[in-house]
């Protein structure tokens, strides 16, 4: 992959490598200040080693770190302008919210009473004036949450870091705490990366996001247009939708793997294919007069329910997730193992090139 | 030679040593289905291990003990031990935690090796200790004879000798309870108070520290017992002189050879400061869990 290398610029360039034998990491990320890039991938894929690279806390195997011009590749964790937000944000436990904000300030040099006073207002910025004197046990997930942002904050990092800023959340505060947590984001000036193996956390914090699968980016865009065009199965899951690869001629995707797909763009050479399950629609007899272009001839895997959708695995000419009402299910008496036609409209399907 | 008052330091230790006390007791589900095979030897060590003390008690002469107590040479060793084994424990602190981090913390070639050789202590004779005390700080020691001629210091059988030999004793204790809590510490809190612009010893001091005090707590008190009963080692390097190197152990030992009924009015002030450290020990792990 290559980048623009802009070594005056402000922000982020950074190419980390990490080699530990089995695993190597070895990401490029730039980012301008007041960018929020998220690092998205499954577990194992190595977002968080990239996150404690950039902080100095796992040294470089190769590669560069620059933050606003300074190269920081061999500067301790200490000395650099970085803030964390770990994923259970190890707040001090015996320290109180305060003085869990007013530690990073302290550190840097500032009085015992100046570190307080931030530590006051950057507490009240979070809406914790009230909780400045609690000891971390005593906060909610929500609450310490928004301390931990507050501690990282209180250095003034350029460069902020947030490692699953949401996972140690249930599901409710969640939704209160993302929202809140993009108000942050967006009222900081410098550099934010944030990882995490969500895509709604992803897609809802941050402006671009990064892929990482096995140590490398797959890909990386907008949320709209990963959401859009995913170039790896693991992301075609992740923003749900049924994902194939083959080369194009004309209206024709003729699949490395499988039958063909008619689409209604015109493309040639090697291509992606993608459509939503909720495009596909069931028989148990093969249609007659379906206007649908695509037809295939699947059998039931497996059924599970998805709200009031239920989305059948099917196998056969072409595996697919396929969206159903629940009482359309019923309908169709789908079982594991019943065959079943699959119908595609080619104007729901979704080429682009490879 | 045998060491009296080791016994209940070593049993307390291996009671931290397993983390017993602070994972909290195991209860097994009643006395109902309790096999005979583990019951009677069970009652069997039980007894035993009580036995002594209520034979203590039992034969303590308690109309004496009021005149037994007051005698000068009583308090002076009482006096001396106390000192010594506080003297002793808080130099164990300065150095023994700084080495428990460093055991813990820390990743360097030998390291399983030095681990090895700090617990060595805990298993040796004391009087072997004592004897290796000498070879190395007494006055044509190995160290000590350059001690001796540049700077005119002189260990053996003075006051800081008898510190010496029970910091050479008890300090493993101390070593190996910090190192346990330590390792049971998360070491992300560190990393945290780095990325906040702390330097690891900043972090050190004013995280970990905190965090591991409980621990820091507990070892120094099973330091300190050890170093109250410290007989081996003391006799060995600092000799026996009233009022300098004699502790209470030393008192006891010589009294049973010539005023058995002082020995035993010794040994229930060392029992009484043993007990009285047990009950402290237990409410110090009490509120830290």
């Amino acid at each position: 992959m290559t980048t623009d290398l802009d070594t005056s610029g402000e922000g982020l360039d950074a190419r980390l490598v990490v080699d530990r034998g089995t695993f190597r990491l070895d990401v490029t990320l730039t980012a301008a200040p007041g960018d929020v890039v998220a690092l998205l991938g499954p577990n194992g894929a190595g977002k968080t080693t990239a996150l404690r690279a950039l902080a100095g806390l796992v040294p470089l195997t190769g590669g560069r770190l620059r933050l606003d011009g300074a190269v920081l590749d061999r500067t301790p964790p200490e000395s650099r302008p970085v803030g964390v937000v770990f994923q259970d944000y190890l707040l001090f436990p015996h320290l109180t919210a305060l003085d869990n904000v007013a530690f990073g300030p302290r550190c840097r040099g500032a009085s015992k009473a100046e570190a307080r006073a931030q530590a006051a207002q950057w507490l009240d910025r979070m809406g914790l004036a009230d909780h400045a004197g609690a000891k971390p046990r005593r906060l909610s997930g929500g609450q310490a949450q928004r301390v931990a942002l507050a501690r990282a904050l209180a250095t003034r990092p350029r460069l902020l870091l947030l490692d699953e800023p949401l996972a140690a959340l249930d599901a409710r505060t969640r939704l209160e705490v993302r929202a809140q947590l993009r108000r942050h984001l967006d009222e900081f000036e410098a550099v934010a990366v944030l990882v995490t193996h969500d895509p709604l956390d992803a897609m809802v914090l941050a402006d671009r996001l990064v892929v990482v699968e096995h140590g490398q980016v797959v890909q990386e865009g907008t949320p709209a247009d990963i959401a859009r065009r995913p170039r790896t199965d693991y992301i075609a899951q992740l923003v749900g939708l049924n994902l194939y690869q083959g080369r194009s001629e004309g209206h024709t995707v003729r699949l490395d793997a499988g039958p063909a797909i008619t689409t209604t763009e015109v493309l040639t050479g090697p291509v992606f294919v993608a459509f939503p399950p909720s495009a596909v629609t069931l028989h148990r007899e093969r249609p007659t007069g379906s206007s649908a272009r695509n037809l295939w001839r699947c059998e039931v895997a497996g059924l599970e329910t998805h709200g009031d959708q239920v989305r059948a695995a099917l196998t056969g000419e072409l595996p697919l997730a396929a969206d159903l009402t629940t009482v359309a299910a019923a309908e169709l008496d789908l079982h594991p193992g019943a065959p079943v036609w699959a119908t595609v409209k080619a104007a729901q399907t979704h080429a682009y090139p490879a | 030679m045998t060491t009296p008052g080791r016994t209940t330091a070593e049993h307390t230790a291996a009671d931290t040593l397993e983390g017993g006390p602070r994972r909290g007791r195991v209860r097994p589900g009643g006395r109902r289905g309790v096999p005979l095979p583990l019951l009677v030897p069970a009652l069997a060590g039980l007894a035993f291990l009580l036995l002594p003390l209520i034979a203590l008690l039992v034969r303590a002469p308690w109309r004496d003990l009021p005149e037994q107590l007051t005698g000068g040479e009583v308090w002076q060793a009482l006096r001396l031990s106390l000192l010594c084994a506080t003297a002793a424990t808080a130099l164990s602190l300065v150095v023994g935690v700084p080495l428990a981090w460093l055991l813990a913390r820390t990743e360097f070639p030998g390291r399983g090796l030095v681990r090895a050789l700090v617990t060595l202590p805990l298993v040796l004779p004391p009087v072997v200790g004592g004897v290796a005390l000498l070879l190395a700080l007494g006055r044509n020691g190995v160290v000590g004879q350059w001690l001796d001629s540049w700077f005119g210091i002189t260990l053996p059988f003075t006051t800081a000798g008898v510190v010496l030999a029970e910091t050479f004793v008890a300090m493993p204790f101390l070593v190996i309870s910090v190192e346990g809590t330590l390792r049971a510490a998360d070491p992300r809190y560190e990393e945290a108070a780095q990325t906040l612009g702390a330097s690891r010893f900043t972090a050190f001091r004013r995280v970990t520290l905190p965090l591991i005090a409980p621990g820091v707590a507990a070892g120094s008190v099973l330091a300190w017992a050890r170093a109250l009963g410290e007989f081996g080692a003391t006799i060995t390097f600092a000799g026996n002189f009233p009022g300098r190197t004699q502790t209470m152990p030393l008192a006891v030992y010589l009294a049973l050879q010539n005023d058995p009924a002082a020995a035993i009015a010794l040994s229930l002030v060392l029992l009484a400061v043993s007990i009285a450290v047990l009950a402290g020990l237990r409410d110090r792990w009490m509120t830290a869990s």
